[in-house]
């Protein structure tokens, strides 16, 4: 069967189908989490309206080839929140959509940290904070000197930048002047333990990647139609790696989740995901 | 050793654009050829190895086959997450080269000496680690790799190293040469302190010992049957490295063997656990632990002729003999 050559092109979305690609990862999310007994809710919840963007309107992705060679990539480097990940792989067809109601349970394909192996549409198993960043970077070295036009998109949270490694990867990314490369940050504002300017102070982040040689632009990270405004021009400046700063809330989308450190660790009992469903307006 | 390296990596990237050369800032009046000769082939990452590996990996895959270079544990220790989750975990065809192994950089201290690098780099997910016993082997080695699919870790010496192979010499991975033939003990031997193996076997047939030395320049995958072989032809084994005495070459050799269920006596050399503190060159701190030829002679004399081990059990005439 000889292969029929494609033009890969992003699906053009609404912000209002946006939205409602956002709300439905975060019902999946928290049922993923609920059944595997799994943390990270609150850093799934303050990304999948990112992930909702670059998936459903920015990203020129084919999921019948997901090794496309001009595909743009996207790696999430904040590998704990692999629930919101595997969740719009499988709202854009790479994997099965049963698949997630196994996840993080015994024998499932789809493990806890983000894991590309036999998992169409992974391009890094990630887990380890601050590994994404180099890597992504190889791969727009790549793409430059390849001549080829796709994009690489690479997700960070904010406590990741802690890592050293980020630092040097956007030092080396800058120094190439890779504008095939976008960082966004989930700047949730909380980390581990506390927040994050109580754990060790980003600000100012802005400018810290600025001085690094980065196009930074700072965005309300739920704002869909911004994210899409944003994610959607990027490269921002010719010749420079861009950094969308994603303003974002932990636990975006369920009240009681909402900001609170306790969310990055507690599975969602039976109650809470009702709840949670119910002021979601997903609860069938 | 690194010459004979940058020149057979010279020729490969002249004939396969994917090869990628990537120097954490090292290599002054090694890189410079290559550098000029492939620019779209060569990033210097900086003074920066987790970045170097990492961006490493994100190369090998966009279908690259990348080669890291940097010197003593920098580009393995120093990012070894980066070696194990990004290169190895992922299959990746990133082959990690690091020039002076072992007590290389002897007089620079402790911080350049690179003598636990074997026993990490071999436990990882399919890396393959292979530390050549002369310039020979390196040019062979690097060729090898390069052809092979997945990660790789090189381990060079400095420069200046002996050719210790003579005419017929013929390299595969994973396959120990048998150096010199013999009978009463066989000394197994890696990295570039083959050489002072060679002389102590000199010494050793003086002596009336006449020993079979195999340059194991694949630590992972071990050659089984070559000591499969010297275990039941002729039950003595003695391993050879300048490496700490734990978890290399003599660590995998001992496990290889528990687990043949071959009776052999085994003797481990290496660099006794602790840092070396001495100040020298690699000459003099190989003396000072024990890994100078004539140090090498006494220990397998008085090992081979020990009551609990014997001769040999079966003499073989010598054969051809090689020195450095």
């Amino acid at each position: 069967m000889g292969e029929v050559a494609r033009e890969l092109e992003a699906a053009p979305a609404e912000p209002e189908e946006l939205t409602a690609l956002a709300r439905r990862l975060r019902a999946s999310v928290l049922r993923m989490l609920h059944l595997g007994r799994a943390s990270h809710a609150g850093s799934n919840l303050s990304m999948v309206d990112i992930l909702a963007v670059l998936y459903g309107a920015v990203m020129r992705i084919d999921p019948t080839r997901p090794d496309h060679p001009d595909r743009d990539r996207l790696i999430v480097s904040k590998g704990h929140a692999a629930a919101g990940l595997y969740a719009v792989l499988a709202e854009r067809g790479f994997i099965p959509r049963e698949w997630l109601w196994t996840f993080y349970q015994d024998g499932s394909p789809l493990a806890g940290h983000v894991t590309k192996h036999g998992v169409a549409g992974v391009e890094l198993s990630t887990g380890a904070l601050g590994h994404g960043l180099s890597v992504g970077t190889g791969m727009a070295i790549a793409a430059a000197r390849g001549g080829s036009d796709h994009r690489v998109f690479v997700l960070l949270s904010d406590g990741e930048c802690d890592e050293g490694s980020i630092w040097e990867a956007a030092m080396l990314a800058a120094h190439h002047g890779l504008d095939n490369l976008v960082v966004v940050v989930d700047y949730n504002k909380i980390q581990s333990l506390d927040l994050v300017e109580r754990t060790l102070a980003l600000e100012p982040f802005a400018a810290k990647w600025e001085a690094f040689g980065w196009a930074v632009e700072e965005v309300e990270g739920h704002d869909v139609p911004a994210l899409l405004e944003c994610l959607g021009s990027v490269p921002l400046t010719t010749a420079k790696p861009t950094c969308v700063i994603a303003h974002t809330i932990k636990g975006k989308g369920v009240s009681f989740m909402e900001g609170e450190v306790l969310w990055h660790y507690r599975p969602p009992s039976e109650d809470e995901l009702e709840r949670a469903l119910a002021e979601l307006d997903e609860t069938t | 050793m690194r010459t004979a390296f940058i020149e057979k990596l010279l020729e490969l990237a002249a004939r396969d654009e994917r090869i990628m050369f990537v120097t954490g800032d090292l290599g002054f009046g090694v890189i410079e050829d290559f550098a000029e000769r492939f620019p779209d082939q060569f990033l210097n990452a900086g003074v920066a190895e987790q970045n170097m590996t990492g961006v490493s990996a994100g190369l090998a895959l966009s279908g690259k086959v990348v080669f890291t270079y940097s010197i003593a544990n920098f580009p393995t220790l120093r990012c070894l997450e980066q070696v194990r989750n990004d290169v190895c975990y992922h299959g990746a065809s990133v082959k990690i080269v690091a020039v002076g192994g072992g007590l290389g950089y002897g007089s620079l201290g402790y911080t350049h000496h690179a003598v636990e690098d074997l026993a990490i780099m071999r436990t990882l997910p399919d890396m393959t680690v292979v530390a050549p016993g002369d310039p020979l082997e390196v040019a062979a080695a690097t060729e090898a790799l390069a052809a092979l699919p997945g990660p790789a870790y090189l381990r060079l010496g400095k420069t200046g190293e002996p050719i210790c192979h003579g005419e017929g010499f013929a390299f595969k991975l994973g396959k120990a040469i048998e150096v010199r033939r013999g009978g009463d003990v066989a000394i197994v031997s890696t990295g570039g302190v083959l050489k002072n193996v060679l002389d102590a076997s000199e010494e050793l047939s003086a002596r009336g010992i006449e020993a079979r030395v195999l340059s194991m320049h694949t630590v992972e995958p071990l050659d089984v049957e070559a000591l499969r072989a010297a275990a039941e032809e002729i039950g003595t084994i003695v391993t050879v490295e300048e490496h700490s005495v734990s978890g290399g070459l003599g660590g995998s050799v001992a496990e290889t063997l528990f687990d043949l269920g071959t009776p052999v006596a085994l003797k481990r050399l290496g660099i006794p656990r602790g840092s070396v503190r001495d100040v020298g060159s690699q000459e003099f701190l190989r003396a000072r632990v024990g890994l100078d030829g004539p140090s090498v002679a006494a220990v397998v004399g008085e090992f081979v002729r020990s009551p609990q081990v014997g001769m040999g059990r079966r003499q073989e005439p010598p054969g051809p003999r090689v020195r450095c």
